[in-house]
């Protein structure tokens, strides 16, 4: 995920992972069912700060797939052209999407650690692998786990640039004013973040 | 030269003949301590597959997979290579043979030539290419093509005005070096030889002869090797599809099979030629990949799609649009004058006789024997088959009728590259044999110069953007390229190269290391899967880290994906550049592991390939395992009476495992489950059960030849009348003298029982030859016995043909029919009044439904993957193919090694074979084991992962993911702390992107490297706005 993220935020518009079809993996480790997963996990990260998801794409192409691999690679380049430059296209200014990768990145370590807890399945099909990323249980649990943790590093790393209130920073993330204060009102039990009372601004404690 | 003659001329073994078989049995040879002679008549090593443009079924470019093995020989100390010899005489017997060779003279002195090719650039003489198959043109003075071993020319005497009547030496005063050396003779080397192993090759067959479809009378009409040098970029035409009478690019394109194969006519060969269905398939697809709109037409007889993976590569073909395949022969009408187009006369059964023009006309010839073979036959002291081809113990297909004369290839008889590769293992492990104790005696150690450190040095990256001929430097604007890389951060060095990868010009790698002082070389050609090991080689030659070197495809991935678009393709690769330069300088010296080699073989199988590859290792010299499931030897062999070619099975197979249980160095358990495999190569620990005893054996090498089953079938009333019968069970009431089929007054043979379907997409190879086994052999029992064969395509590839043909002689019939309309068999009562079978197919000839009777039916059911196969593909951690079968590392040039090393293959159990074919890998493999056994160690990657201790949280997330087993914690002062063993990580990238801190890195690929690739991917990146995002670059150090 760090190299995805490294990608998109060096300017990237789209990522695109290849690898061999599940069940033919070199490594008898089968890393390419892992890869699955955390494109799922990916997407529904990108998902979260507003990134298109479509950017990340996953294909299995075996190596004698020449010409599969050319077709999906034109077919992603138009894709990418749609959603226009990266930024551009979710209506994200530079240092506002700056922002939000760094926020990503920030809590990498706690990704994985759910990851790892909670979304460590090895199913034998896409499909079911499609299932159980759609299924209300894995979202809940991905909203409540993830959502409210990169909202809130998204906030602190805002609020490290300078205080704001609850506004500018529901302006600036694209965030909704009464979900800002909940994630502050938490952050703030947590000790992130204080309310400067002579500034009517929060900022990072 | 001069040093050559000077040395004493002991040699261990003499190969004859440079093609794929023997560089690759000199490479196997070499690194199991013997001294190799590499003689080939050409001008140059590399034989008809560097002719060739890709190579079946997977695509990859012949070339490209050979010519590092070029550089390899060139570089052993242990392979010396004469050109342009050959063999005068050979006397002596194994141990001790006398061999004069004769040098024939090139005119060029070898020691002086630098290859720099002006003498080819000023001679005046044209003369027809002979490497391009007369298509295009060279120089009576020529390298025999770019990438020839030795990259020293040759003077054509035919063509050369000096050597023809004195009136031009330029050559000789445009050579710097003063290297031409008109005045040369040919030279006598005389040799004292242990072993000879032949390998001669073979030639096409040669349709000018008889103007076979008008071959060298219409210009448009080629054979398959000269449309092979069409289709290759270093080809006459460069690549592009054209014709030759007016080099335009044709839009319709047949092939007509068999060409000078299956024919009993005078000037035809009689046999299949074994390769022509596989190769005109890859013609086709090739085409299509050049041209897409091209309409290509395939009149064929049987499609032998008999090998690993072909029926896939078939269908793979005939799926593709605007490909046909017409089963029919053919006939060829005329030229069109206008057009220079060539009309072919056809019929099918739905539209009768048509005749078609089409632009250009592909032959695809046969094989024979090479040219000369009498007189190679006579030389050698060995005998021929009535083909002409080696006479072969089918017991041992690498032994020649004189001991200590070895033959692999395709002078055994039409062979493809992988059987080839194979046998040169093969040839090793006889070899070994013989010569075992004089190894190492006249061999040296390859000797690197010490490695430089570089830690204290700024560092220095060298650019080196090759050509690859016209492969890159015809779409890549390789100047600018070069230009360009110049101007990247570090880099103080930046050249072009036509061909890095040829001898000459990577030793100038080598030598620019040194001069300009580099500590980190990045080479922008073409990719790591082929040409890694050599350029590592390279760095190490120079003293530099090997994992200093870094390669940027810009082939595959510029030049041929972007063919048509020059720009994109340069921009490309100066962006691919740019992120291998990053790469670069972040790479660390790595070191490789030596790891002891535990002198002890272990097999699992104990069938005729088990057991052969066993017997040659004990007798070679080293303690051996057998390990079998059932509670005797034999295996499928035990089911096998009699071959096509008159092999009395049981006496054999008696004596072969009497051998075996004899053996004082080999350990049979019988009723042997493996329990647990551990450890990596030298050092595996695997517990058997056997007998009701577990024991535990330490072995540095395992051989799997765990078989396969026969296919039970569940149609055509299989298992519910006594009358159906399976061919191997018809092989046991044949010898048992079962009246009701030794009796019996019909029979009717149905093949593809079970596979060439759609759970089971593949051949069985065996079966057809088999059926007619079985035919002739209940003919010969009775004579008047009506027999029928139900088949799809008859495979009777190679020599097999001529029984094929013996059994329709002997009034044996054969109906075809297709998969949507199987026979359909039900009991009946005859007309005779007894009771039998009748069966019902719907005949493509008559276009209605046959009716037969038959009093037994014998069903050629599939050969299946055995249920142990599976079993030791998880003990062993090795890959199966789709099919079930075992997967080989490389399905051309590693044909018995597993990509795990240390691990080998044979027999059934890698694909259906015949028994000549099962002992002959089974020698490869073992030939592949005794060279890892000679050694005392072996070497390990240093690309694996480490642990940095004080960031490890003891999670073990890493420990779950690698299911090598490569990770187990420690305990230390501060608690339990993960360790990676280095010899059993493979590097795979799990372990390290699951750790949470980061603790974890995979040396090679770093983040650090990585990221830094990543940023340089985007020129105009505001990187270090990136560099500065906490968590998201490695933790900072």
């Amino acid at each position: 995920m760090a190299f995805v993220l490294r990608a998109l935020a060096g300017g990237a518009d789209g990522v695109f992972i290849g690898g061999c079809w599940l069940g033919e993996c070199h490594y008898v480790t089968e890393g390419n069912y892992d890869a699955l997963s955390m494109r799922h996990l990916t997407r529904k990260v990108l998902e979260l700060i507003g990134i298109n998801p479509g950017r990340l794409r996953l294909e299995w192409i075996s190596g004698s797939e020449g010409m599969r691999y050319a077709e999906v690679m034109n077919d992603f380049g138009r894709q990418l052209k749609g959603f226009g430059p990266i930024g551009v296209g979710e209506g994200l200014d530079k240092e506002t999407l700056k922002l939000k990768f760094q926020a990503v990145s920030k809590i990498l370590p706690y990704l994985k650690l759910v990851e790892r807890e909670r979304l460590r399945v090895r199913f034998k099909t896409e499909e079911e692998y499609d299932n159980f990323y759609d299924s209300e249980e894995v979202n809940s649990l991905i909203r409540e786990l993830v959502g409210e943790k990169l909202a809130i590093s998204q906030i602190t790393t805002l609020l490290e640039q300078n205080p704001l209130s609850t506004r500018e920073i529901s302006d600036s993330l694209h965030i909704k004013p009464a979900e800002v204060s909940r994630y502050l009102n938490s952050s703030a039990r947590q000790g992130l973040v204080r309310y400067d009372e002579e500034m009517k601004r929060y900022a990072v404690a | 030269m001069e040093n050559i003659i000077a040395q004493k001329n002991l040699v261990d073994v003499l190969v004859v003949g440079g093609g794929i078989s023997g560089i690759q049995a000199s490479l196997d040879l070499a690194n199991s301590g013997f001294k190799v002679y590499l003689i080939d008549k050409s001008p140059a090593i590399g034989g008809k597959m560097s002719q060739l443009d890709k190579t079946f079924p997977s695509n990859d470019c012949s070339m490209c997979i050979e010519s590092p093995k070029f550089n390899e020989c060139s570089r052993h100390p242990n392979i010396t290579i004469l050109t342009y010899t050959e063999v005068d005489t050979v006397k002596g017997k194994p141990g001790n043979f006398k061999v004069s060779l004769i040098r024939k003279p090139r005119y060029v002195i070898e020691s002086k030539c630098t290859g720099c090719n002006i003498c080819a650039e000023y001679c005046p003489v044209k003369v027809s290419d002979q490497y391009n198959q007369n298509l295009s043109t060279n120089k009576a003075v020529h390298i025999y093509f770019s990438q020839a071993l030795p990259l020293i020319p040759y003077i054509d005497p035919e063509a050369c005005l000096y050597l023809k009547d004195g009136s031009c030496a330029i050559c000789e005063g445009v050579c710097k070096p003063g290297a031409i050396d008109l005045h040369q003779e040919e030279e006598i080397v005389d040799l004292e030889v242990g072993a000879i192993v032949l390998s001669p090759g073979f030639d096409t067959f040669n349709p000018k002869l008889r103007n076979d479809f008008g071959y060298g009378i219409f210009e448009n009409v080629v054979t398959s090797l000269d449309y092979e040098r069409i289709l290759c970029s270093t080809g006459p035409y460069e690549g592009t599809i054209r014709r030759p009478s007016d080099k335009v690019h044709p839009h319709s394109i047949a092939w007509i099979q068999c060409v000078g194969s299956r024919q009993v006519i005078p000037g035809g060969n009689s046999y299949c030629s074994a390769v022509c269905c596989a190769y005109t398939q890859k013609q086709v697809i090739l085409t299509k990949d050049h041209d897409a709109g091209m309409q290509a037409t395939i009149f064929h007889n049987d499609i032998r799609a008999f090998g690993k993976d072909f029926e896939r590569f078939y269908q793979r073909a005939e799926n593709l649009p605007d490909v046909r395949f017409i089963r029919s022969y053919v006939s060829i009408g005329s030229e069109d004058p206008e057009t220079r187009n060539v009309s072919i006369r056809y019929s099918t059964l739905d539209d009768g006789v048509k005749e078609e023009q089409f632009d250009m006309v592909v032959l695809s010839v046969g094989l024979e024997p090479p040219a000369g073979f009498q007189q190679i036959a006579d030389t050698f002291g060995i005998e021929l088959n009535s083909h002409g081809f080696c006479k072969v113990n089918p017991l041992n297909p690498i032994e020649t009728t004189r001991p200590g004369v070895f033959i692999i290839g395709a002078f055994q008889g039409p062979l493809d590259i992988p059987e080839s590769v194979a046998g040169a293992g093969g040839a090793d492990a006889l070899c070994s044999n013989i010569l075992s104790y004089r190894r190492g005696d006249l061999s040296q150690e390859r000797v690197y110069p010490p490695e430089k450190d570089v830690s204290e040095e700024e560092i220095r990256i060298g650019v080196v953007t090759c050509l690859c001929g016209a492969n890159i430097g015809r779409v890549v604007d390789t100047p600018s390229v070069a230009d360009y890389a110049g101007t990247l951060p570090n880099v103080v060095y930046s050249q072009e190269n036509l061909f890095a990868c040829s001898t000459e010009n990577a030793q100038l790698i080598a030598d620019a290391i040194v001069e300009h002082n580099l500590n980190r070389v990045v080479l922008a050609a073409c990719t790591p899967r082929t040409h890694e090991p050599l350029f590592r080689d390279t760095c190490r030659e120079a003293g530099l880290n090997q994992y200093f070197f870094e390669f940027a495809n810009i082939r595959e991935h510029c030049s041929w994906v972007h063919s048509k678009d020059k720009e994109g393709a340069t921009e490309k690769a100066k962006d691919i550049i740019r992120m291998s330069v990053a790469r670069a300088a972040h790479l660390e010296p790595l070191q490789e592991f030596q790891l002891p080699m535990t002198k002890i073989a272990l097999v699992v199988g104990g069938g005729v390939g088990g057991m052969t590859s066993a017997l040659n290792m004990a007798e070679v010299g080293y303690e051996t395992y057998l390990l079998e499931k059932a509670s005797d030897l034999g295996g499928n062999a035990r089911r096998l009476h009699y071959t096509l070619d008159g092999v009395d099975v049981q006496p054999y197979l008696n004596d072969l495992v009497r051998k075996v249980y004899r053996h004082p160095r080999i350990h049979v358990s019988l009723d042997a489950t493996i329990l647990d495999v551990s450890g990596y190569v030298g050092n595996f620990v695997t517990r058997v059960q056997s007998e009701g005893r577990i024991k535990e054996i330490l072995h540095g090498v395992a051989i799997l030849a765990t078989g396969a089953d026969e296919h039970k079938p569940t149609e055509y009333l299989y298992g519910e009348s006594d009358r159906v019968s399976t061919l191997l069970e018809l092989e046991e009431k044949i010898i048992n003298g079962d009246e009701a089929v030794t009796g019996a007054e019909s029979m009717v043979m149905i093949q593809c029982v079970g596979c060439r379907q759609k759970d089971r997409n593949y051949c069985s190879r065996v079966c057809c030859s088999q059926s007619i086994k079985n035919a002739l052999k209940l003919k010969e029992i009775n004579p008047q016995i009506d027999i029928t064969i139900i088949f799809r395509d008859m495979r009777t590839y190679g020599l097999k043909e001529d029984y094929y043909r013996e059994a329709a002689d002997n009034n044996i019939k054969f109906i075809r029919y297709e998969p949507d309309g199987k026979p359909v068999v039900e009991t009946a009562t005859l007309e005779s009044g007894k009771p039998g079978l009748k069966i019902t197919v719907p005949d493509p000839v008559l276009g209605k439904m046959l009716e037969l009777e038959a009093e037994q039916v014998a069903l050629a059911a599939a050969v299946i993957p055995s249920a142990s196969s599976q079993e030791m593909a998880k003990h062993f951690k090795v890959a199966m193919s789709p099919d079930g079968f075992f997967q080989e590392a490389h399905v051309k040039l590693r044909p018995v090694d597993f990509a795990a090393d240390g691990i080998f293959l044979c027999g059934l159990a890698h694909y259906p074979k015949h028994l000549s074919e099962t002992i002959s890998q089974a020698y490869g493999a073992a030939g592949r084991a005794i060279n890892l056994l000679t050694g005392d160690s072996v070497t390990a990657s240093g690309a694996v992962c480490e642990v940095n201790e004080n960031d490890c949280v003891s999670c073990g997330a890493c420990i779950t993911a690698c299911t090598y087993g490569a990770i187990e914690f420690h305990d230390t002062p501060k608690g339990k702390k993960a360790t990676v063993n280095p010899i059993l990580c493979k590097g795979d990238g799990l372990c390290n992107a699951k750790c949470p801190t980061q603790a974890i890195r995979l040396m090679h690929y770093t983040d650090e490297e990585i990221f830094s690739q990543i940023d340089a991917s985007n020129p105009d990146a505001d990187i270090d706005s990136c560099r500065n995002c906490p968590g998201l670059g490695r933790r900072q150090e």
